[in-house]
Parts: structure tokens; sequence; C-alpha cells
């Protein structure tokens, strides 16, 4: 009899620690999860500012007054563009009577 | 004492009258008693009040912000979208700072010190806003001055990357992040998405140890992918700007459309203002002109009224009909041309765009047919395309209509549209005959369309729109080297005060391209150009030329025209009012 309320005795005791530890578990794990959300989130805003700086730097305006002011670039005409056909062959642009003169 | 045992204490040996023990005894019941009451008052009756109070100290809800959706244009470029920011806040009379303190937190806030000092000052305020919408570093610096009474409250900053480009579009929200124009506003459900919030527990330092419940899970917002080109906006939006200032012109408004799926690629307007810099607006800069304001189309509404005559067999492209002398007298009012072109075929009436011409057609049409036309091609209606205040325009019920009206609104007088309605009734021409919905949402889906005319008649005014826009016709401006292109000018005088103005107009142009093989619509209107010329193919028919030239060249069409420099005739012929 003795005998077997010690055992049970030590299951209780077992239990009751493994009770103990599993809770700490639970709220480390939730610690570290909460923390983990929160480094979502926060990469969250941070890709959406990164996104918007991209589109704000790579404005067209801003593109444009870079390629004719600073780089003296010119729209390509279709007189100046080469068109590849999926068929295989391209088709030769006719040569422009008004192709600016750096070009030729 | 060392000498007396216990026993032997004298003490004992006095006789205790018996009700002193029994009187301890009732005072230990007492105490027994009233800690029993006690226990009884706390488990049982104000259990919950305790309860409640015991949470409150360690149980918190937690609010979760929902962030607004973002929005793009066709290729993933973000337009618009929502960082986080703070809003920095006072209690004034809390608020105990050295004048040097305030006046460093005025140069972190960018706020005058006078300002600021005026919103401490008002004492009887429990809450006082001193600036909204700072970013997170500002925020960071004022939280690290550590004043007393000086808050701060989570919100969201809205960006506008394209600025004013397509201001007029997306529209904006305000400072509490809800739309108050164009997109924004239209689709605010989708985009707002729903805060939530979750109950924890909260331990001594802080840190959630375990979640109670989640009483509400946040939804963020859903992100619009529009149907807009962010390049061929750029385009449209750069070259009616060249344009309007060229020709000091009030206002104008551009609109390109896809001819396979009905996605509008482009929608501008002049003036325009920046989203992210709102401190001076007039309404003038917020009017999306191409949908929400009306125009009386002119000659643009002309290819309509030669189509329906096609369509009941009255005329053929060869039929010709007298023009001369430039005048034609329907009752008590004269109809005019800007030139007199004498006997004209119907293919040069809408080649050289003669109002007799269609006039005289238009008199052999019923009332009722001309309206069934004008109204299948969706004038009089407005156009489902989810943007607040789209407007129906005017088309008044065929009963009513003199014949004089009749006549006159055969080249586009006496009924008015928006530019948004021009562009899709022209669809009919650069497809099939069929109309198509419009939509500003991206699709991949080929749109399908509602038969308006018979295949056969399209191609025949297709045709002569194409004469029409070239040398020979009164839009050789609208050429681009390598595409061939189709379209209608329209030149109207503008109703100012319930009378047509004399030397006020809209020039306008829509057309399509490439017209062997129809990509995309353009219309362009200019309002009330004062430099420069005012026909619709001196103003509007060059930015259609560039926007065209680039668009395609952006969505790869092939060239259907050899590549050969234009032909612009020195005067192209003037356009009948």
């Amino acid at each position: 009899m003795t005998r077997l309320n010690a055992l049970l005795l030590a299951v209780l005791m077992a239990c009751a620690l493994s009770l103990v530890s599993s809770r700490y578990q639970a709220r480390r794990l939730l610690g570290a999860l909460d923390t983990a959300q929160g480094t979502a989130r926060k990469l969250d805003v941070d890709w959406s500012q990164l996104q918007l700086d991209q589109a704000s730097l790579s404005k067209h305006s801003l593109i444009d007054a870079a390629a004719r002011k600073d780089l003296g670039m010119q729209p390509a005409t279709p007189a100046r563009t080469e068109y590849i056909i999926l068929s295989g062959k391209t088709s030769e642009p006719q040569p422009a009577p008004e192709a600016p003169s750096e070009l030729q | 004492m060392k000498g007396i045992q216990f026993h032997a204490s004298p003490v004992l040996a006095i006789k205790m009258p018996a009700w002193r023990s029994r009187f301890v005894m009732f005072l230990i019941f007492l105490g027994f008693l009233a800690l029993l009451v006690r226990a009884l008052y706390l488990q049982v009756f104000s259990t919950d009040f305790l309860q409640t109070q015991g949470e409150m100290r360690y149980a918190r809800t937690l609010e979760m912000p929902a962030t607004r959706g973002k929005i793009m244009d066709r290729n993933g470029v973000v337009l618009a979208s929502s960082v986080p920011a703070l809003a920095i806040w006072a209690v004034p009379e809390d608020v105990d700072a050295s004048k040097q303190q305030l006046g460093s937190l005025a140069r972190l806030l960018d706020v005058p010190v006078a300002e600021l000092r005026k919103k401490l000052a008002s004492a009887d305020r429990k809450f006082v806003y001193l600036k909204r919408q700072v970013s997170p570093e500002i925020a960071d610096e004022v939280e690290r001055m550590g004043l007393a009474g000086i808050h701060q409250q989570k919100e969201f900053h809205r960006f506008y990357s394209q600025g004013e480009t397509m201001a007029q579009l997306i529209g904006f929200t305000n400072v509490e992040d809800i739309g108050q124009e164009g997109i924004e506003l239209a689709w605010e459900k989708e985009l707002a998405g729903q805060p939530g919030s979750r109950r924890v527990i909260k331990d001594r330092l802080g840190r959630v140890v375990e979640d109670v419940a989640s009483i509400r899970t946040p939804h963020d917002g859903r992100d619009l992918t529009l149907s807009i080109d962010g390049q061929i906006q750029y385009l449209a939006f750069s070259n009616l700007k060249a344009a309007v200032e060229a020709h000091k012109a009030k206002a104008g408004a551009i609109v390109v459309i896809d001819v396979r799926t009905g996605e509008v690629l482009a929608l501008a307007n002049l003036p325009s203002y920046n989203p992210n810099e709102r401190s001076d607006l007039s309404g003038a800069q917020l009017r999306n002109r191409v949908l929400t304001d009306t125009y009386e189309p002119g000659s643009t509404l002309k290819p309509f009224t030669i189509a329906l005559a096609l369509e009941k067999g009255i005329v053929t492209p060869q039929t010709t009909i007298d023009t001369a002398p430039g005048k034609f007298t329907i009752g008590t009012a004269t109809i005019r041309d800007a030139e007199a072109h004498g006997v004209l075929s119907v293919t040069d009436i809408i080649r050289v765009s003669s109002n007799i011409g269609t006039a005289k057609i238009a008199l052999r049409l019923q009332p009722q047919d001309m309206w069934g036309m004008f109204t299948s091609v969706g004038l009089g209606q407005a156009p489902h395309i989810g943007f607040p205040g789209a407007v129906a325009g005017r088309l008044r019920p065929y009963r009513t209509w003199r014949p004089i009206e009749q006549a006159t609104m055969a080249y586009g007088y006496g009924l008015s549209v928006s530019l948004m309605q021009m562009a899709r009734a022209y669809t009919i021409f650069a497809r099939n005959g069929d109309i198509i919905p419009l939509t500003l949402f991206k699709t991949s889906t080929p749109a399908t369309g509602v038969q308006v005319v018979p295949p056969g008649i399209a191609l025949e005014i297709r045709h002569m729109l194409e004469l029409a826009a070239g040398p020979t016709g009164t839009a050789p401006k609208a050429q681009v080297v390598g595409y061939s292109v189709a379209g209608k000018t329209g030149t109207a005088h503008k109703i100012v005060a319930g009378a047509y103005a004399p030397n006020k107009y809209v020039g306008s142009f829509v057309g399509f391209a490439p017209a062997s093989n129809p990509r995309i619509v353009v219309a362009v209107m200019i309002d009330e150009p004062t430099e420069g010329g005012y026909y619709g193919g001196d103003v509007a028919a060059p930015v259609f030329s560039a926007v065209v030239s680039g668009a395609l060249r952006t969505l790869g069409v092939e060239p259907d025209s050899p590549i050969k420099s234009l032909i612009i005739p020195q005067d192209a012929l003037s356009e009948s009012m």
C-alpha cells in the first residue's frame, strides 16, 4: 500500500513539474512568436516604403528629364527601329529621310 | 522566579470566575465568524468585481491596425501606398517644458514656436494635436526628449509616387486615411481593411505571455491593380501638358483605351495637382474631366450619323450630296460649312467634315433611329466604370427633337458627352461594329461586345476616318510615322450662359491606331485654346499623334505602313463648326 502511494506521489510530482515546464515553454514560444510577428510587420512596412521609394525614384518624369537633358537622348522613332517578326524574318526599316545627323 | 515550579504557581490556585474563559472563547468564535463572513463576501458576493479588477491588472486588449491596400499600375508599380506615421499630441496642463525644450520641439516638428505655444496655452483642453503625420524617425527623437504631457498615436500616411501625372484618377485620402476623391473614394470599402484586436495577458515586464482570445482578426485592405500603364500615362500627360501650355488652354483631358480588353491604359487631366502636397487646391484641379465633365462633341459625332445612314441603306459611301454653297437653311436657322465644298461623296463628307452634308443625310433619318444609335453607343448613360461622379451627359428624348435639332445633333451640337463616352463609342469603329464595356482594372480576358452596326459598315467608316486623319483630311497632324491612323476631329463652340460663345472653343480628336488592326483608341480634348489655333486638327490631333506613336511602341505593335516622312499640308482644311 505504501509503495503504491509512493509511486503515485512520484508520478504526481513528475506531472506537476512537467506542467510547470510546459507552461514556461508555452510562454517562451509565445514571446518568440510575438517578436517574430513584430519583425514581420516591420519588414512589411519597410518593403512598402522601399516599393514606394522605388516608384518615386523611377518616376517617368524623372527618367524622361534625365534621358533628355543629362544624357542627351532622343525618343526612338519607328524609322530607327528594327522589328522582329515571330515568323523568323526581320522587317527591314526603310531608311529615314530625316534621321538625326549624329547617328549617320 | 527560578524556584517556583509551574504546578506550584500561585496563579493556578486562584479560582477564576468561569465566565471569563467563556468570554475569551466567545471572542475567538467571533473572530472566526468575522473571517468567515469576510471570506463569504469576497468569494461569493464580490467575486465578479474582484476578478475584473484582477484581470485589468494583467490582461490587455491590443489594437491591431489594418494597413490600407496599395494601388498599383498594370506593371505592378506602386502608385499609392500607406506607411505608418505618428501623430504627436499633448495634454496642455501636463506639459511643463522649458523655453529651450519647446524651441527644439518646434524645430523637430517644423512648427513655429509661437504656434506651439498657442496650442499649449489652451489649458482648458485636455487634448491637442501638435502635429500629425510625423515620420517615425522624428517621432523617435521627440520620444527621446522625454517631455511630460507629450504623447504619440499611431496613424498612417499615404504617399502617391506618381504625383500630378495621375492625380485625378487615383484621388487622395484625408488625414484619417479615408478616401476623399477618385479611386480612393470609389473603392474605399475594398482598400480600407478592418482593424482587429486581441486580448492578451502580460507579465510584470510587459511581455505578452498568453493569448486569451482574438476578439477580431485584422484584415488588411485589398490591393488594387489598375489597368493604367505608367509609361503610356506619362506619355499622355506630358504631351497633353505641352499642348495645353502651347495653346494657352484652360484645361485638357486625354484617355487611352485598349481596343481588345476595354482597359483604360491612360487617363490624364489638366490642370493637375500634386496629391502629396495639397495645401492650395482648387476645384478645377480636382476635376477628372474625362469622366465628370461634359462637352458638346461637335464633328466627332458625325461618323455615327453616317454609320446609321449606311446601315439603313439610305446612302452608300459613293452617294453624292450637294453641299454648295456652304450654307443650308432649315426652318429659320442656317447652318454653315467652314469652306464651300460643292458636291461631295459620303466618304468626303467625313474627310472634310461637312456639316451640311451630314445634316442633309440626317434629315432623311428617323429621329427615333438616330436616338437609338446614340443610345446604343452609350451616350446619355453614365459609363459603368466604378468612378465617383461619372456623368451621363445629355441626350434628349427623340420625341422632343425639332428638324433643326435633329440636323445639328447629327454633327454633335445640342447634346453633351464626356470624353470617356466618346472614346468608348469609337470602339465600334475600332472593333467590328461592337461596343465593349470599359474597365479601370487590369484584366487579361478580351472584352465581349454588343453589336451596334454590322462589321462591314464599321470597316467602311474606318476607311473614311483614315482619310480624315490623312494628308487631305481635317487632321493631317494626327498622322504617325510607321502606323496608319484613323480618327475624327471635333471643334465646337462652348456654351457660356446658355448661348454659344463666338470665341470660346473645345478642340477635340478621337481616333484609333493602327487603322489596319486597331489596338488603341485615344481621345483628346483641349478646352478653350487661345493661341496657335483652336481647331481640333491643330490642337488635339498632334497630341493624339505623339501619344499613339509612343504607346504603340510601348505595346510592341508592329508598324503597318511604310516608314516615310509625313505629308502635312501647310494649310490643312478648316473644319466646320
